[in-house]
């Protein structure tokens, strides 16, 4: 799960990580108090998206006047902007950071990450600053530091020391570096983060070091212990169609193509998209109902895939373990006593009982499609597809 | 012989009187599968599938004489249900639990660095559908009546993917000495690479076959330590050719951030490592059956 960044600041404050200044609005006039509760005369009026390389797509803007702050949140207000991380089809704002500007000497990358080589969490950190990682990776790989961290003691201070000397911080902020190194550490492992990204870490005119802007991302899997986490979950921020499934225990990825598809297992259903590129069509979505196929899953399913209007012609690949065929079957057809669709329906069911099933699905009044392999599935899909088309 | 686990081996079951542990105890009971007991903290002295429940995994071992455990656990407690089978001195662990935190699995990865290796457990999963040995023992969750006994060794990341190659490897004659769901999560109790090694070694492999997927470093991994340690012929398929960057696909494990994650790339390092790639999910037996026609 992502939070924004305004959010990722208040949780690294707590960590002792220092941040600049700033309030969140949803409206100019807001904006515009935001500024005079500041103070200052200069602000920085930041777009709240999921997303990095904000500044690039026209989401971060420079003020020097109060009226300057009221434009800068009416423009960017209900904006939809696209990065290079939020796909073609954007995010919208729908709410903006007000933040005092910073004073800034120098610009630092940091980043800590889990990495699944080392299974450890592993410091990142570059004098490059203000690039993103991909970038600094590309023209300026020698300034990239790592430092792996032991999970079991935690990040050591020399290790941060290590990290602020690397760096090539003057002595004034080595200690003050250090601090912030350290608290991002703390606000990861205390948070179960899998991501806290600093970008810029800052070195102020007088020699302070501040976070200017910040992204975190946390584990799914351990939200039932971070309430406070979870609850800042942003639903504007994510593919209505995903939350949707999400929210009724589906696994569920949009995708550009026009074949929808149901399938039991995360695997088996790549290996289903795969074969339908194969076969010369395109998937319009990943979709894995998990181990128990029931008829509520299908119909949530079918409901789902077939109110989508890219797609065109729907494919069912399950392979039944312990959750057998003829359940799976019983389950489709209850399902579409219970939901129309209007798309051609292609099935094939495998592994226990799989002649029971069928037998089911062809007793019952359902109109669809049979194919008993997976090569034969897609190849039946995109042929329906076809047939559409030509008529 | 197969590897991890034999018609010899004591498997006990932790989280057994749920209801979750208690079905998948009796399918693996009904396999032949030989279920010593289990563990269920607080209802220790009790009788239950007509096999004793203990309070703790070191009761268990010291009663039973077990050497494996399989893990039914919510996901909250499964990594310390899963410390306690290390500790307990259980040789194969299987984590069926799908859910378990990141964090939690580096813990119980560090945890069981204190071991030296030849008393170190091995752990399968989590999110995963367990090991099989057909015909000699089932410690999962998977339909055994789908996988022949035969010498085609059978690592993977999906279930019923997994599934679905056992099936086409089945209707081909095709046979496994075993099958390792090794889990869909990011950070996995054991690799492709350490079961690569244990297949090596096992006189009843004649091959191995990978079911990889997106994301994470392992099938690379996977592949350095095939081409320089394992004589026996690798065939690999990795699912999620049409996946997109950044998206999470289904597991936790399967989203690709950086290069060498994508499924192309993976194909690209697999195969200048030597290994033989089924080029999509519905030619795997094929594949399996040209390669062991070779030998």
């Amino acid at each position: 799960m992502n939070i924004h960044e305004y959010q990722a600041k208040e949780i690294l404050t707590k960590f002792g990580v220092a941040t600049p200044k700033g309030g969140i609005a949803y409206s100019p006039a807001n904006a515009k108090d935001r500024a005079t509760e500041l103070g200052g005369d200069m602000w920085v009026v930041k777009a709240q998206i999921h997303s990095g390389a904000r500044g690039k797509a026209g989401g971060i803007i420079v003020c020097k006047s109060h009226q300057e702050v009221s434009d800068a949140a009416n423009a960017l207000l209900g904006k939809t902007l696209v990065t290079n991380q939020t796909g073609p089809e954007g995010l919208t704002v729908q709410r903006i950071y007000v933040e005092e500007a910073s004073d800034i000497k120098k610009e630092y990358y940091l980043g800590l990450v889990f990495d699944r080589s080392t299974e450890s969490i592993m410091v990142v950190a570059s004098s490059e600053g203000g690039m993103s990682i991909e970038e600094i990776a590309k023209e300026k790989p020698e300034s990239i530091i790592r430092v792996k961290i032991e999970a079991a003691v935690g990040m050591q201070s020399f290790q941060a020391r290590e990290i602020a000397f690397a760096l090539g911080l003057e002595a004034k902020a080595i200690s003050r570096c250090a601090a912030a190194i350290l608290g991002c550490y703390k606000a990861f492992t205390n948070s179960d983060a899998t991501m806290v990204e600093i970008n810029p870490l800052v070195l102020t005119g007088d020699d302070h070091i501040l976070a200017v802007d910040c992204k975190m991302s946390f584990d799914d899997n351990a939200l039932y212990r971070i309430p406070h986490i979870a609850e800042l979950r942003d639903k504007t921020q994510e593919d209505s169609k995903e939350t949707y499934a999400q929210d009724r225990g589906l696994n569920y990825i949009a995708l550009d193509g026009d074949i929808g598809n149901i399938i039991n297992g995360a695997g088996l259903a790549m290996a289903s998209m795969d074969m339908i590129q194969l076969a010369g069509g395109k998937p319009a979505n990943f979709l894995d109902v998990g181990g128990g196929a029931t008829p509520e899953k299908f119909v949530k399913a079918f409901k789902l895939i077939s109110g989508d209007p890219n797609v065109k012609v729907i494919l069912i690949n399950i392979f039944a373990g312990i959750n057998r065929c003829d359940w799976v079957a019983q389950g489709i057809v209850d399902a579409l006593g219970q939901i129309t669709i209007a798309q051609p329906l292609v099935i094939r069911l495998a592994g226990t009982n799989v002649d029971e099933g069928m037998k089911i699905l062809k007793d019952s009044k359902i109109n669809y499609i049979e194919a008993s392999t997976l090569e034969e599935a897609a190849n039946k899909a995109v042929k329906a597809l076809k047939d559409l088309e030509n008529k | 012989m197969a590897i991890l686990i034999n018609k010899e081996s004591k498997i006990i079951v932790q989280g057994f009187t749920g209801k979750i542990g208690s079905f998948h105890a009796e399918e693996m009971i009904a396999y032949g599968t030989n279920i010593v007991g289990g563990v269920t903290p607080g209802k220790g002295g009790q009788t239950h599938l007509e096999r004793p429940v203990f309070n703790t995994v070191k009761e268990a071992v010291k009663a039973t004489g077990a050497d494996c455990s399989i893990l039914f656990v919510p996901p909250a407690f499964a990594a310390d249900s899963a410390m306690e089978a290390a500790d307990a001195g259980i040789k194969t662990l299987v984590a069926i639990t799908d859910g378990i935190p990141a964090h939690d699995m580096i813990k119980v990865k560090r945890y069981m660095r204190r071991y030296k290796n030849e008393e170190k457990m091995t752990m399968v999963g989590p999110n995963c559908a367990g090991v099989i040995s057909p015909g000699k023992c089932m410690l999962g969750i998977m339909p055994g009546h789908i996988y022949k006994e035969g010498n085609v060794g059978v690592i993977g990341r999906s279930g019923t993917l997994g599934y679905e190659a056992a099936e086409q490897m089945k209707d081909l004659g095709i046979g496994i000495s075993t099958s390792v769901g090794i889990g869909g999560d990011p950070i996995n109790g054991s690799s492709f690479k350490d079961h690569l090694a244990n297949f090596e070694l096992d006189d009843d492999t004649k091959v191995i076959l990978m079911i990889g997927e997106i994301g994470g470093p392992q099938e690379a991994e996977a592949a350095e330590y095939a081409k320089k340690h394992v004589s026996k012929p690798v065939i690999a398929y990795i699912a999620g050719l049409t996946a997109p960057e950044g998206k999470r696909m289904g597991h936790a494990g399967a989203i690709v951030s950086s290069k060498g994650e994508s499924a192309a790339d993976k194909v690209e390092i697999l195969e200048a490592a030597g290994i033989t790639i089924a080029k999509n999910p519905s030619v795997i037996g094929d594949t399996v059956a040209a390669v062991l026609k070779t030998l």
